[in-house]
């Protein structure tokens, strides 16, 4: 068990290293001069400061010293938490910016994939084997994971938020309000929060549900099922026993749809012009500012490897026959 | 081979399926031939609804929007045929190898397939792709196949592993032939339907990774596809013009395509396996 949990540390390990790696590369050896594309399409008017702009990143990106050197120095700023500064925001540091939407987007997608996990297996589970629910269950649940997040943001801001106007559909909070704990500016704060986070909850509902449904089918095909209907036990109880044994296998489900929930949270907050780390995606994509754009890069890859390393642990807790081999290994 | 026929023919998810990424897909094909003129041109009068001589409207530019669409359904297959294709090269090659051979190869090449499927993929296109100013459809394909491959790398793993020790497999590897001839003659024709399964999920998957990465605004850099007719959109304000013509029928081809996809293989799973047939 802890030879397990030590190659999955390893494995997390050496994906941080090649996510680094990958975003030391990608500036270097792309063709152009990223500094010079960076600060040209970043709207600097003053010549000075242009200036004083390009010897700095010059400098960061220590393009003058030896491939091995820029490559040592890249890692020693960056454990000492240094991303560089924001082009965009200039002078703030990129730590700063992310640090500011990180907030934002946690709050969009904890509870999305949450509560899309628990409904969608929930429905999926019901609709297993019986003939009605399968036949329309499934086709929607393979339909909503086919749409676009986006495609679905825009059509409930457009629907619910324009057309119907029950809710607005840009920003975090109303601008009008200044931020605080009062109760107007945490209704303002809900209110901006629903769409972009329904929009993500159904779109990742569908794969939840059709997941939970080809487990149970197999659990039910299994021996223990097939025993507990021969002595007579109601299809309630079966399925109650293959619905934990289901859950299982949903739970490493929910380590592998990580990227493409995130992802969406990013296309999601796009549309919404919601203030989070997809909206700092774009903007510094529009304003050419590569250090965000890359410290937004590694912010999204430390948090996936952190999910996935408390989806293990979780796995240890929740599954005794792993717990069992912990406590064999060590006697 | 004519069961597998008879029953595929009687498998309501394959045939509905199968219609309507066909339907798609001769769109596609045929649709561009009747459209007169570039889908960028501006030829109409500004942001009309749908009217008989364009039939999906117009853009705010005076765009022909039915122009824009068929162009992007065509782009769409493209994508999702060389996206979905590349990603489906690495991950059998990988998948294959990694199962026939094991040991230290097996090892490394898990490894490798584990730290790549961690990494999000559209998250490390965004920074990629970025810091190219100029992007083409095959270059977006190709990024694209580079990051999606991985699933399908451990699926056919699986699946090999569980081959590789057939006797009949021992048998071809004894007569002296070469590692992939043994994996293309005798392994793989044995997996062929999860092949194709494997293929259509990837070719899915390029297409909605291509729709995310055409909206962040990384399309290409001189085309039309479905994503950027989104990205478009947005930007000119559609919504808040309630041109609701310029932004539903792009996103609607796209699930369709993409959504009968994932049905066409349910249907394809149920033909290829009795276990999963309806009771």
């Amino acid at each position: 068990m802890w030879r397990y949990m030590g190659r999955k540390l390893l494995v997390y390990a050496l994906t941080f290293a090649v996510a680094v790696t990958i975003n030391w590369m990608i500036p270097r050896f792309m063709p152009g001069d990223p500094v010079r594309s960076m600060l040209n399409r970043g709207s600097i008017s003053d010549p000075g400061a242009l200036e004083r702009m390009t010897a700095y990143y010059e400098e960061v990106f220590g393009l003058d010293a030896p491939l091995h050197e820029q490559y040592l120095n890249f890692w020693s700023g960056l454990l000492r938490g240094d991303l560089g500064i924001s082009v965009m925001l200039y002078p703030e540091p990129v730590v700063d910016v992310i640090l500011r939407a990180v907030p934002y987007t946690l709050a969009l997608l904890i509870p999305a994939i949450v509560l899309s996990w628990i409904v969608g297996n929930r429905f999926g589970a019901f609709a297993a084997r019986s003939k009605v629910l399968d036949n329309s269950i499934l086709p929607i649940g393979y339909v909503l994971t086919a749409t676009p997040y986006m495609w679905l943001a825009l059509l409930m801001a457009w629907s619910l938020g324009i057309v119907a106007g029950i809710f607005p559909t840009a920003g975090g909070h109303s601008y009008a309000l200044t931020p605080g704990m009062n109760a107007e500016f945490l209704a303002s704060l809900v209110t901006h929060w629903f769409l972009p986070f329904l929009s993500m909850f159904v779109v990742a509902l569908g794969g939840w549900a059709i997941g939970m449904r080809n487990m149970i089918i197999y659990e039910l095909e299994a021996d223990y099922a097939t025993y507990l209907r021969t002595l007579g036990a109601p299809r309630k109880l079966v399925r109650r026993y293959a619905y934990r044994n289901a859950l299982l296998p949903q739970i490493t489900g929910l380590a592998v749809q990580l990227g493409t929930i995130i992802t969406g949270a990013l296309l999601t907050e796009i549309v919404f012009n919601y203030p989070g780390l997809g909206t700092l995606v774009l903007d510094s994509l529009n304003n050419r500012d590569f250090f965000l754009l890359q410290g937004v890069f590694l912010f999204v890859v430390i948090g996936v490897l952190v999910a996935n390393f408390v989806i293990d642990l979780v796995y240890v807790f929740i599954d005794p026959r792993t717990r069992v081999q912990m406590t064999g290994a060590s006697s | 081979m004519n069961e597998t026929l008879h029953v595929a023919r009687r498998n309501p998810k394959l045939l509905i399926g199968l219609s309507v990424v066909l339907g798609f897909l001769l769109l596609g094909l045929l649709g561009p031939l009747f459209v007169d003129h570039g889908p960028n041109q501006y030829v109409g009068p500004q942001s009309e609804p749908p009217s008989a001589q364009y039939w999906l409207g117009t853009t705010t530019f005076g765009q022909d929007v039915w122009a824009q669409f068929v162009y992007g359904i065509r782009s769409t297959f493209l994508i999702g045929v060389l996206g979905g294709g590349v990603a489906f090269a690495i991950g059998t090659a990988v998948g294959f190898l990694a199962g026939y051979r094991g040991g230290i190869v097996d090892e490394i090449l898990t490894m490798l397939t584990n730290v790549v499927l961690v990494l999000p993929a559209l998250v490390v296109l965004i920074v990629a792709v970025a810091y190219l100013d100029a992007r083409g459809l095959v270059v977006q394909a190709v990024f694209i196949g580079l990051t999606t491959w991985p699933w399908a790398a451990r699926a056919v793993r699986a699946q090999t592993l569980s081959l590789a020790t057939r006797e009949y497999v021992d048998l071809a590897r004894l007569s002296g032939r070469r590692t992939w001839r043994v994996i293309i003659t005798e392994i793989a024709p044995n997996m062929s339907s999860y092949l194709v399964m494997s293929f259509i999920l990837l070719f899915g998957g390029a297409v909605l990774t291509a729709a995310g990465l055409d909206f962040i605004g990384l399309g290409p850099t001189d085309g039309v596809s479905l994503g950027l007719m989104l990205e478009n959109a947005v930007a000119w304000s559609a919504l808040q013009l309630g041109l609701w013509w310029w932004f539903v029928p792009p996103g609607a081809a796209i699930t369709a395509v993409v959504g009968s996809m994932y049905i066409l293989n349910v249907g394809l799973d149920e033909v290829f396996n009795p276990k999963l047939r309806e009771l």
